[in-house]
Parts: structure tokens; C-alpha cells; sequence
């Protein structure tokens, strides 16, 4: 085996969770901070719920120049990216910024700040030559997302390969697999890595509208994300990120680091399907595992636990759960699988980091994240999907996967490094 | 792991060329595609000049359906993509399915499918937003419309980082053909001329605001001003060599033999830019010297303080105007993600000709030491070529591609 790689550092951001402990409480006591939207006038929409978060960039370090230049995903990114270097106790002055990389995920980039200047730009959408002498200079980072690695990189003194990874709703899994390829390949031996969205504005809640994918359970906005309920109609959009560091494993031991996890295998597949449609058979998600699975040689009774997509809507759910029994067979029924996004929402780009976080925690705790707000189970989804209440679980490896527009399906497997190697 | 990856099969759409014959006959002898934008009214604004794709019907080749659900740079890929299987001599389903996938970059994404959704929501209100709005103008939609259209569904991926990502898109196709897949799609295209995409792109504070098409874009002249944008790209057909040649492979163009990617150190560090060690990275990945290296495609940015730093870099890795350099963009303005690929295929036509393509319209500066191949075609055997991309913020990439043998 060449070399592998262990993550050393967390940052999260989440809805009702900023910082690694506050999320990891959130998901222990199963907690929702899923509410009625308060960042603009929701009455327009058909779904008028989200998960947010309540983040003041001051408090977290954010100067008001950077503050000014930066969208709020951006922001998110920054946080996440030097909490989790100041997690790994790594030090800044003796890092290698030649062998120091950044790779961030986020699906929809600076959507919210697009959207903002847009509507001042066209005066409120009357103008179709939008007026350049009202634009700020900062919409060309909104314009070219890959800023945000711009802005991480700036923020950690990485100056190796840096690029944002955007595969829609997995992009915060493909980004970290990216990154583990650099390292292992030996292009670095540090990465800054994971993913970051602030999709929650006035465009995206429309988009999502004009195709039903978001839920209408506007009257119990606290219940209504609900993967793997057989009332659920649809998710909830939410916001946040995660950021990770990941070392070499030899070279993690040698400086004495906590190593949380190795991320053990990786794969990603597409549908070659459907935009927004997912065939009910879960064969690519399936492929995916199972070359994840080999890339960490570990037999599917390796896996103590699925952090699933769990997304809320009826296709989603069905088709991983489709996925799951096939890639791991008679095994699938005998794994907690659940989603956090019963409880913080979907953030789309950001979450597959959010939910590796959670699967890293997950481990350190021996402790499986419930699904919330799963009450009546779906008669075609049939496992255990570990309803309303955390469970002590012991759990060595964490299978996670991500499933999202373009018909991206991606999973990786997260497990001790100390592990006997199939 | 170390397998040779090649390209066998081209789709590119530039604004001085359709496909891999038109593009070649008009950078060969020199042909400027710069002109007034038409697209729009541009005359209330401080840059007037766009490369644009006058000619491309997207009705002519894609099914009615899909245009409905398309940015204009996707309708542009999905029909690159259709030539380059094309030209490969492969058809989708000769291959199987999980060991085909696409990695695209993209700069901006559907820019112009977003400004008409988000006219539609601030003009006449949310419930007119296009149900394709979730979808058509994101960073991974030709990386997805690609593989449906085609049955391809291996790993795949989408990289953002401005103009660099094209090259960045390359190295991650040439990483999975060298995990096992047997042939990745890999390129970038944006086309975001359009009023939304023209105020974020002058946001920038880069752009030429010259009105002649011949002295707006002059990258390493002393006249140097900006840059002009410019709409296309290319999308590359990678595979193993080895399963290339078996499967017969009529046109192996030339291997991506090295990559380097770097980042800039903060501004107003005062540290060294990054573009050097991302050449010196690509060379040594290829396992080549300087000396090797026959032309160098330049990122030719067209400010003077960025074309200084190339210039430094270039003369620092090969020694002053110690290899040719050129950049055919001037032809095209600069084209985002699209940018690099297109000089990925533009280095393998030098290959196949033995004809390096010019730098059109710039007088060399004496302010810089780069052997520039300015005023027409030089003929030159070139069994090697380096292409250099740069995106906004310090984003630094270098491909080595050389002639297959």
C-alpha cells in the first residue's frame, strides 16, 4: 500500500452548530435547526423553510475588508479552513507552503452574492444592460468561484495546487477525494480540503420551487426535513461547511498528531441518466461503494455505520437504500444508516464535508447520529435508518455517500488506520 | 501508474474556428476573430471587443429538447464532444459504460442562463424562474449533460479555477485513465458574453478598453492593456496509450506527459510567484529537461504586471529566449477555461505540422527577454510543447504535452 492518508483537523460550520462541538452536540441530541426562513421575505415562495445559520463573520475572525470581498460562502470557507488548521496543531511556520494544497467543493459558488448584486445591477430587474457603474469589484470572485480557493489558500499560507471542486450535491466528498489523490500521489503532503455553500436566497429557493424539490411543510418548519419518513416531500435547504486537514499518515505519526480517521477509499460514478432523475435501481451509487470499498480493501462487513445522503425526497431515498442493499448485501440490514440532514438541512455542495465531519465524530464517539423526525417508515425503505435518537454504536468505519444533479454519485470510507487490512 | 496517456480525438470551438480543420487553418496563417460585441449593445460600456462564435446554429446538431434546458456553453460542449467521438473513431457504446467519464472546468458556469432567470425573478417574480435554473447554469452541468448524452458513467468530475482549470481538468482525466478508466473526456468551455457576464468580467479591472480589434489584446508589447474575453473551448479524448493503439486509434495526436499546479503567495508577501516551480513541476513530472521543450504556449494575460511574471518564469526555467513562445489566444481573446485546452490542441496541430502558430498584432517589448513568435508561422519541429494557464487570485498550471511516437 503506498501512501496513505489521515485526517488531522475539523472545522464545521453548520445550521445550529458553529464549530466542531456545537455540531457535534446539535447531531447527539438530535436537535433540528431547521426554521422558517428569516434571511428575506419568504411569502413569494412555495417552500418557505431552511436551515440557517446564525454566523456573524466578526466573532469569527473576518476582517471587514475581507468581510466586504468575500460571499458568505466564502466566509464559511475561511472560518472552516483555520479552525481545522488550528485543530490539527499543526504549525503554520513550519508547514512547506510549496507542499501545502486547498481544494474546496461548493455546488453553487457565490450564488447569494450573484443574486444580490444582479438585483442592483439591473435596478430590480428592469434594466437588461445591467449597469456596470453600480458593480463593486468583488463580483468578479463571485463571478469565478474558484476565489474561494483564492481566499482559503490566503488564509492558511498554502501556496501548492489550489482549485475548487464543483460536482453539484457531492462536491464536499469529490473535493476531499481530490485531495487525498494529491497526496497519495505525492503532489503534497498537507491538504487543505473540503466544501462550502451558502445557497439560501431568493434564486435558488425559486429554482427549486419551479421543480417541487424542496418541501412545502411550511407550518412545522422545525419537523420538516424528514429522509426515510413516508410523509417527507422534499428537502430542506440549508447552508454551511466543513473543512478538513488531511496529512500523510507516517508523517502524522512522526509529528505526534490526533488522527481522527484515514480516509480509505474514495470512488465517484455517474447515472448518465437524468439532470435532476435518478434510476431506481442505485447500480452507479452501488459501483461506487464497492470501488470504494476495494480502495480501502475492506469487505462490506467492515462498515459500522452508512452516514447516507438522506436528502428527504421519495427518489433519493429509495434509490440509495436501493444502492446500499446492493453494494453491501444481506450487511445493509444490519447497519445503522441515517442523515443528518433530518437536522441541518441540505447544503448542497457544502454537506458531503459536513457529513464526513459528522462520520469522523461519529467514530470518535462510538456514537451513530439518529435520523430526525422519522416517525412513519417508508415500506420500500427498509433498514435501519436509527429514528429520532443518537445510538452508542461502536464504529470503526463509516461508509458516506452523496448523490446530486448531473447524476453524480460519489462514496467514501472512512475507518481507523490501525485497522488490520483485508 | 505510470501509464502513458495520449489524446485521440478533438472537439474544439473557438471563435476563429469550428471544429479541428477550421481552427487550424485560421491560427496557422494568423487569423484575428476579435470584433465589436454583437451579442448585446455594448456601447454604454468601458470594454466594447469580444471573440464571439458568429456561426454555430446549436438547433443544427443537438436535439430540440435540450436547448431549452442549456446554457450556450453547454450547447457548445455537447457539440465538441460530439466531434471529438468523431474524430476518435470511437461511438459511446464501444467502450463500457463504467469505464468512460468527463472532467470539464468551468470559470463561470451558464452565466448567461442565470442573468435571464435572475431578470426573470427580480422582473417579474419568482414563480417565472425555468425549472432548469437547479441545473443549467452550475460549475458541474457539462460534466453531467455530457455523460448523459453519451452513456458515460465512470468517474468524473468538475474543477474550478478560472483560466488555470482547463489544464487542471486535463491532469484529473489523465489520473483516472491512469486508475483504470479506458477513456475520459476532459477540456473546459465558457461563453458568458452577455450584459450580467460582461459588468462581473469588467469588475475584474482587467479588461483592454481599446476599440481597435488589432491593438486591444497585447500581451508582452509595450502597448499592453488588458485582455479582450473571448466564448469556446475544446474537449480532449484521453485514453491509455496501450488500449488506444489496440483499439486501433487512426489519430494520436500527442501524451500529456507532465503537470505542475501552484498557488501564488499572498499579495504584499513579497514571496516569489508561483508560475516557475508549476513549469519546474511539470517538467519533472514529464522527466524532461528545459532543453526538451521545443515551444512554450504562454497564459499571456496582456497587463504588464502579469506578463512580467510570465516572462520572468519562462526566462528563469529556460534561460532568456532560449525557446519560442507564443500565444495563438490573441487570436480568440481569453477564454476562461476554454483557454488552455484550446492550446493543448493547438500544440499537438504544431506537433503534427511542425509549424508553431503566431502571436498576432504584438511588437515584442525589449522590457522582456522570450523568444516571441510574433507576425507569422514559424516553422520549427516540435516534439515537445509546454502550455502555461493562469486564473484570477494566483492560480498557476503547466501541461506537457508531447508528440506520441
Amino acid at each position: 500500500m503506498g501512501r496513505r492518508v489521515v485526517i488531522t483537523g475539523i472545522g464545521v460550520l453548520a445550521p445550529g452548530g458553529i464549530g466542531t462541538k456545537n455540531f457535534w452536540s446539535l447531531l447527539s441530541e438530535g436537535r433540528t435547526a431547521t426554521r422558517g426562513i428569516t434571511f428575506f421575505d419568504p411569502s413569494p415562495f412555495r417552500s418557505k423553510v431552511a436551515a440557517e445559520a446564525d454566523f456573524d463573520p466578526e466573532l469569527y475572525g473576518l476582517s471587514p475588508q475581507e468581510i466586504r470581498r468575500m460571499d458568505r460562502a466564502a466566509q464559511f470557507g475561511v472560518v472552516t479552513a483555520r479552525e481545522a488548521l488550528a485543530d490539527s496543531g499543526l504549525d503554520l511556520a513550519g508547514l512547506d507552503p510549496y507542499r501545502t494544497g486547498v481544494t474546496i467543493g461548493s455546488a453553487v459558488g457565490a450564488t447569494t452574492g450573484l443574486d444580490n448584486e444582479y438585483r442592483v445591477v439591473s435596478d430590480g430587474g428592469r434594466l437588461d444592460l445591467v449597469d456596470h457603474r453600480y458593480t463593486p469589484q468583488h463580483l468578479y470572485n463571485h463571478f469565478v468561484p474558484s476565489s474561494f480557493a483564492a481566499e482559503v489558500a490566503w488564509a492558511t499560507g498554502a501556496e501548492g495546487p489550489a482549485t475548487v471542486v464543483s460536482t453539484g450535491c457531492t462536491s464536499g466528498i469529490d473535493s476531499v477525494g481530490h485531495a487525498v489523490e494529491l497526496i497519495r500521489e505525492g503532489t503534497a503532503d498537507v491538504m487543505i480540503t473540503g466544501a462550502t455553500d451558502a445557497p439560501i436566497s431568493p434564486i435558488t429557493m425559486a429554482c427549486f420551487d419551479a421543480i417541487k424539490a424542496t418541501t412545502p411543510r411550511n407550518d412545522d418548519p422545525e419537523h420538516a426535513s424528514r429522509p426515510f419518513d413516508g410523509t417527507r416531500n422534499g428537502f430542506v435547504l440549508g447552508e454551511g461547511s466543513a473543512c478538513f486537514v488531511l496529512e500523510e499518515l507516517e508523517s502524522a505519526r512522526k509529528r505526534g498528531a490526533r488522527i481522527y480517521a484515514e480516509i480509505a477509499g474514495y470512488a465517484s460514478r455517474c447515472n448518465a441518466f437524468h439532470m435532476t432523475g435518478l434510476r431506481p435501481d442505485g447500480r452507479e451509487m452501488a459501483e461506487a461503494i464497492k470501488v470504494a470499498l476495494d480502495e480501502a480493501r475492506m469487505n462490506p462487513e467492515g462498515i459500522d455505520y452508512i452516514n447516507a445522503h438522506g436528502s428527504g425526497t421519495k427518489q433519493n431515498d429509495r434509490h440509495e437504500t436501493a444502492a446500499f442493499k446492493l453494494s453491501l448485501g444481506d450487511h445493509a440490514y444490519r447497519t445503522p444508516v441515517s442523515s443528518i440532514k433530518s437536522m441541518v438541512g441540505h447544503s448542497l455542495g457544502a454537506i458531503g464535508s459536513i457529513e464526513i465531519a459528522a462520520s469522523v465524530l461519529a467514530m470518535e464517539n462510538n456514537v451513530v447520529p439518529p435520523t430526525a423526525n422519522l416517525h412513519t417508515p417508508d415500506p420500500e425503505c427498509d433498514l435501519d435508518y436509527v429514528p429520532l435518537t443518537a445510538r452508542e454504536h461502536t464504529t470503526d468505519a463509516v461508509l458516506t455517500v452523496g448523490s446530486g444533479f448531473g447524476g453524480f454519485q460519489s462514496a467514501m470510507v472512512l475507518a481507523r488506520p490501525e485497522r488490520s487490512l483485508a | 501508474m505510470t501509464a502513458k496517456v495520449v489524446i485521440t480525438g478533438i472537439g474544439v470551438a473557438t471563435p476563429n474556428g469550428l471544429g479541428v480543420d477550421d481552427y487550424w487553418a485560421a491560427t496557422r496563417v494568423g487569423k484575428n476573430a476579435i470584433g465589436p460585441v454583437t451579442r448585446f449593445d455594448a456601447e454604454q460600456y468601458p470594454s466594447k471587443l469580444a471573440g464571439e462564435i458568429h456561426d454555430f446554429t446549436a438547433e443544427d446538431h443537438l436535439p430540440s429538447r435540450l436547448i431549452p434546458q442549456t446554457d450556450r456553453m453547454t450547447r457548445l460542449a455537447l457539440v465538441a464532444a460530439d466531434c471529438a467521438f468523431e474524430d476518435a473513431g470511437v461511438k459511446p457504446g464501444d467502450i463500457p459504460e463504467f469505464d468512460m467519464g468527463v472532467v470539464t472546468a468551468s470559470a463561470s458556469g451558464g452565466f448567461e442562463f442565470g442573468q435571464n432567470e435572475l431578470k426573470k425573478l427580480w422582473g417579474q417574480g419568482s414563480q417565472y424562474v425555468s425549472a432548469y435554473q437547479s441545473f443549467a447554469w452550475f460549475y458541474a452541468v457539462n460534466s453531467g449533460q455530457i455523460s448523459i448524452r453519451n452513456g458515460m458513467r465512470g468517474p468524473s468530475g468538475v474543477v474550478v479555477s478560472d483560466q488555470a482549470g482547463g489544464l487542471d481538468a486535463i491532469a484529473q482525466a489523465r489520473r483516472q485513465i491512469r486508475k483504470g478508466s479506458k477513456l475520459i473526456f476532459s477540456g473546459g468551455f465558457d461563453a458568458s458574453i452577455c450584459p450580467w457576464g460582461w459588468v462581473a468580467q469588467l469588475a475584474g479591472g482587467l479588461m483592454s478598453t481599446d476599440e481597435n480589434p488589432e491593438r486591444a489584446y497585447l500581451p508582452f508589447d509595450t502597448d499592453a492593456n488588458g485582455y479582450v474575453p473571448g466564448e469556446g473551448g475544446a474537449l480532449l479524448i484521453l485514453e491509455d496509450a496501450e488500449a488506444a493503439r489496440g483499439r486501433g486509434a487512426t489519430n494520436i495526436y500527442g501524451e500529456i506527459a507532465g503537470y505542475g499546479a501552484t498557488f501564488d503567495p499572498k499579495p504584499g508577501s513579497g514571496r516569489e510567484p508561483g508560475l516557475r516551480r508549476a513549469i519546474e513541476a511539470a517538467l519533472a513530472d514529464a522527466g524532461l529537461e528545459p532543453g526538451d521543450i521545443d515551444v512554450v504556449f504562454a497564459d499571456a494575460a496582456g497587463t504588464p504586471e502579469l506578463d512580467r511574471i510570465e516572462a520572468d518564469a519562462i526566462s528563469a526555467v529556460f534561460g532568456a529566449g532560449r525557446v519560442p513562445v507564443t500565444a495563438p489566444k490573441t487570436m480568440t481573446g481569453r477564454l476562461y477555461s476554454g483557454a488552455a485546452p484550446v492550446d493543448v490542441v493547438a500544440a499537438v496541430l504544431a506537433m503534427r505540422e511542425g509549424l508553431i502558430p503566431p502571436t498576432t498584432n504584438v511588437t515584442l517589448s525589449p522590457e522582456y527577454d522570450i523568444d516571441l513568435v510574433t507576425g507569422s508561422a514559424r516553422p520549427a519541429p516540435v516534439r515537445a510543447a509546454l502550455v502555461l494557464a493562469r486564473g484570477y487570485g494566483g492560480f498557476n498550471s503547466a501541461v506537457v504535452v508531447r508528440a506520441a511516437d
